[in-house]
């Protein structure tokens, strides 16, 4: 089976995110970047089916060179090659027609990557390469199985799970518990630079939307402390200065 | 000359971490409290490659350089410093040994398992009366046929007990020569070869340390490494290795103690001000972090060399010595800057402070740093 993991590369969730050139670029400096935890389940899901029954996993990123580590990371985990699309990523649907325009030929039995990123969680890109190319796309899928040319996974609906099959190929947007995040080892991480990681031009395609402006939440303020016996001033706050009931 | 870390380190640390937030840190305290020695992690750590770091692919290891291994140690310190000792202590002292001293048929036999941790490995040169005068040992081999017969004991041996193969040097000429000495592999389950008490320790408490007792314990030729009377020699220079590991014990302990005293500092109102605006404090966060970045270019710098091949005889013990006092220095500063808080183990400060120590003594004293550093400047 041939398995390609789409993979963001996105500031690590502890990172404090703020803003330069009056707010419309992101600042990078002193930033540490990993691969979209989404992503990442995707990635383990895919090399335990690799190794369930054979095949290869190839990962693929939309992104500039400083993305280079993150691709090699995802190959110290356990995916065969790599490619790296040589294009900074504007928006979803341009990410996904680079991924699709890469796809459509290549024959993958499945196209896999996380529900959503972690930078902008637009949530759209599978959903759109799934239209690109043709194909099913189906999100978030928590749990897949593959038997033969069959899939069977279970995808979380509002209140609860609803169970699918479906034949290969397909785009799976994917979130926990479906694998467990591999930890790579030590050889992972001598040979992934041995393993091939191609670059590739990027495609004509267009930004659909141009961004603006970011804009960060208003700080927090302080913490009122009330005091356990005085549940009536609780209530006065919570109505009168929180608003929320 | 570059300072910072290469990708594969990079790549390491954050294994290190990820592995130590999920199996490690959850247990931590516990194992702690109960001075518990988790071997199960030390397999887990092996599944990782971390046992075998320096240990070339065809063993079964990972075929890293000292960078790499500096790294993995220091943020396995971080998470935690007993466990971190203990990964030291096998990489660097039993698996080091028989690295660096075995014929290629030894090797085969026992680097595969120590590599991938289904063994895990002790070293035994220190005796109940002879620790910085290691010559003095007396434990004793006696020839008989194409055995060596072994008396005597070995302590404060990390892995003591639980060790499935040790290394152990022991005296085979005159009391007081340097070349009175021999090194044997001896494996767990072998007559006359066991375990002894196990010590009760201030800190690293997660880390093994006992005595090995030796009674007529019939070890094979094929069991020496190298020549007889080389053992002491050798020891000397696994010890030269073996100090850029405890090097790099001692970077993640002060590493740790000063990050979490910097974070608490910016935290900590007293006065309605942050405890970090106060020059009492921040002179203190500024002298921890000084000692670091100088304790941190000696240990990468002995790991250089030593990658090159050359003598860090001076250099590792410079790095040991100066990075063991700047961890019990950060930890102890870092407890204070902690206040009451730090001296409870709500906090992770308490259990650096208590750790901390065994880096200025375990693998050869500050003194006995000073004693080799003084001998090369004078001899240069």
């Amino acid at each position: 089976m041939k398995i390609l993991v789409c993979i963001t590369h996105v500031p690590d969730t502890t990172a404090k995110i703020s803003f330069t050139d009056d707010n419309t670029k992101f600042n990078s400096d002193g930033v540490q970047y990993i691969i979209g935890p989404y992503d990442d389940y995707a990635l383990a899901r895919a090399v335990e089916l690799k190794e369930a029954s054979g095949g290869t996993v190839t990962v693929l990123n939309v992104g500039t060179s400083e993305t280079e580590p993150t691709i090699r990371k995802a190959l110290a985990i356990g995916a065969d090659d790599a490619i790296r699309i040589d294009a900074e990523p504007t928006d979803s649907y341009f990410v996904a027609e680079q991924i699709a325009n890469h796809a459509k030929d290549a024959g993958y039995d499945l196209i896999m990557m996380g529900r959503e990123s972690i930078d902008f969680n637009g949530g759209m890109v599978h959903g759109m390469v799934g239209e690109l190319l043709g194909l099913p796309a189906i999100s978030p899928v928590m749990k897949l199985d593959i038997e033969g040319q069959t899939a069977k996974l279970a995808r979380e609906i509002e209140g609860g799970k609803e169970y699918l099959e479906l034949d290969l190929p397909f785009i799976a947007g994917c979130q926990e518990p479906i694998a467990e995040w591999k930890i790579p080892n030590m050889r992972g991480i001598m040979s992934a630079r041995s393993k091939k990681l191609e670059v590739l031009a990027p495609s004509d395609a267009s930004e659909a939307v141009k961004l603006q402006q970011y804009e960060l939440p208003p700080a927090k303020g302080d913490v009122k402390m009330i005091d356990a016996d005085n549940v009536g001033e609780l209530v006065k706050l919570l109505k009168n200065e929180a608003k929320v009931i | 000359m570059d300072f910072g870390l290469n990708e594969n380190q990079e790549m390491i640390a954050q294994m290190v971490r990820d592995f130590g937030a999920k199996e490690i840190t959850p247990h931590r305290d516990q194992w702690d409290e109960e001075q518990h020695f988790p071997i199960d992690v030390m397999k887990k750590l092996g599944g990782l490659g971390l046992m075998g770091v320096l240990v070339p692919q065809e063993y079964g290891g990972s075929g890293f350089g000292y960078e790499e291994y500096v790294t993995a140690i220091l943020e396995l310190a971080k998470v935690d410093p007993s466990i971190g000792l203990s990964m030291a202590a096998h990489n660097s002292l039993c698996t080091g040994h028989i690295l660096q001293f075995a014929n290629d048929e030894q090797k085969k036999r026992w680097l595969p398992k120590l590599a991938t941790a289904e063994w895990i490995g002790a070293w035994g040169l220190t005796e109940p009366n002879t620790g910085s005068d290691a010559g003095n040992m007396k434990t004793t081999a006696v020839q008989d046929g194409d055995y060596w017969v072994i008396n005597g004991a070995k302590n404060w041996i990390t892995h003591g007990k639980s060790g499935d193969v040790a290394v152990v040097i022991v005296r085979t000429g005159e009391t007081g020569d340097s070349h009175g000495m021999t090194a044997f592999v001896v494996e767990r389950g072998t007559e006359g070869f066991k375990g002894g008490r196990k010590e009760n320790k201030l800190g690293m408490r997660l880390s093994e340390t006992a005595e090995m007792i030796f009674e007529d314990c019939r070890v094979h030729k094929d069991n020496m490494l190298g020549n007889v009377g080389e053992g002491f020699i050798q020891s000397m220079k696994v010890l030269d290795g073996g100090r850029i590991s405890i090097a790099a014990l001692s970077l993640g302990i002060a590493e740790g103690a000063y990050e979490a005293a910097l974070a608490y500092s910016k935290e900590r109102h007293q006065f309605n001000q942050p405890i970090s605006s106060f020059q009492g404090i921040a002179f203190k966060l500024a002298d921890m972090a000084t000692e670091l970045e100088g304790a941190k270019l000696l240990t990468f710098q002995a790991a250089d060399l030593k990658n090159k091949g050359k003598s860090v005889n001076k250099e590792s013990a410079m790095a040991k010595y100066y990075a063991s006092e700047v961890a019990v220095k950060n930890s102890v500063e870092a407890v204070q800057i902690f206040g009451g808080y730090g001296y409870t183990k709500d906090y992770p400060v308490e259990k650096y402070y208590r750790d901390s120590k065994l880096c200025t003594i375990g693998e050869g004293t500050s003194e006995i740093q000073k004693l080799v550093i003084s001998r090369a400047i004078l001899k240069e």
